[in-house]
């Protein structure tokens, strides 16, 4: 129950900081990513606050040998550069400024009932599916020793491919 | 730069930070929120319910802004349905392809130090800042 409760509370400061930062207005989203144009630099002190506090916490953290209230660390060990890993993220950020929304901001403001955004996440989610399935045909064809080669930690199902994210 | 906001941005980017850092040392996890979600839709014993309370997390305090300070909510941009389901087709795809969004790869990746995601991050960057290009130079900001 601890460790759901950490999620819950996670979950909630993490919303509180794309609110205040401006990550949930699509309008500031596009104006960063407008570098040629009317450059809005904020989003990149997003990026530098997050940044500096989470790679010394992490540093920290990572020195115990378990987490609080679980039995171990999940955390990827991929070092390999591939297409799938510059294709994914080419269509990411393609999709991101033609909406102006990333996940975390999406599911946020899917609070605010916004017409914009209940279609993007609806659309974002079935892109998930889409992606699941067309990797589940993948998967079937190659065999699945491949999938094993993936894991982050020994504690990972096989059958789930682990995530950078 | 009609809504430049260093501070604002600046303190709510280590809110995000801190949260990640929570969750790490809570749970042993990744705040990427991509694969939180895309985690979701194959529901797999004890790694699923965490992924809900992280949402439903979100989600709460997205509809406390809602009641009490909507102005989050507000600045918005000119784009069409078809053009909203293109994007949300492409961030859903895209993140699950490439392992990651700006939480996953842009935040803990980098922190981490990790080539893929300094990688990722710089290519989805570049990929964002090209299609505005294209939106509001070429399109005059309306798709």
């Amino acid at each position: 129950m601890s460790a759901l409760l950490a999620a819950f509370g996670a979950g909630l400061v993490f919303a509180t900081g794309l609110a205040i930062s401006g990550m949930t207005q699509p309008g500031k989203v596009t104006a960063f990513l407008d570098f040629f144009g009317n450059w809005d630099p904020s989003l990149a002190f997003v990026m530098l606050g997050a940044i500096l506090v989470y790679a010394i916490l992490y540093r920290i953290i990572r020195k115990r040998s378990t987490p609080l209230f679980t039995s171990a660390f999940l955390i990827p060990a991929r070092s390999d550069i591939d297409l799938r890993l510059i294709g994914g993220a080419a269509l990411f950020g393609i999709g991101w400024g033609l909406g102006g929304f990333c996940p975390g901001p999406a599911v946020t403001s899917l609070a605010s009932g916004q017409a914009a955004v209940i279609t993007f996440v609806a659309a974002m989610i079935a892109g998930m599916y889409l992606y699941k399935l067309v990797d589940n045909i993948r998967s079937q064809r190659t065999s699945a020793p491949m999938q094993e080669s993936r894991l982050a930690t020994p504690t990972t199902p096989a059958f789930h491919s682990p995530q950078d994210s | 730069m009609e809504h430049f906001t260093p501070v604002a941005s600046l303190i709510g980017g280590m809110l995000i930070g801190l949260s990640a850092a929570l969750l790490l040392l809570c749970d042993g996890k990744i705040a990427g929120i991509s694969g939180i979600v895309g985690g979701l839709l194959s529901p797999t014993q004890n790694d699923t319910l965490w992924r809900a309370f992280f949402v439903v997390g979100l989600l709460t305090a997205g509809f406390m802004f809602r009641f009490f300070a909507p102005q989050v909510f507000t600045i918005a941009i000119s784009r069409s349905t078809s053009a909203l389901v293109l994007a949300g087709l492409l961030v859903g795809f895209g993140t699950r392809l490439g392992n990651g969004c700006t939480s996953g790869h842009g935040v803990c990746g980098i922190s981490r130090f990790s080539s893929r995601s300094l990688l990722a991050t710089l290519t989805f960057m570049a990929t964002g800042i090209i299609t505005v290009y294209i939106i509001n130079h070429l399109f005059g900001g309306t798709l």
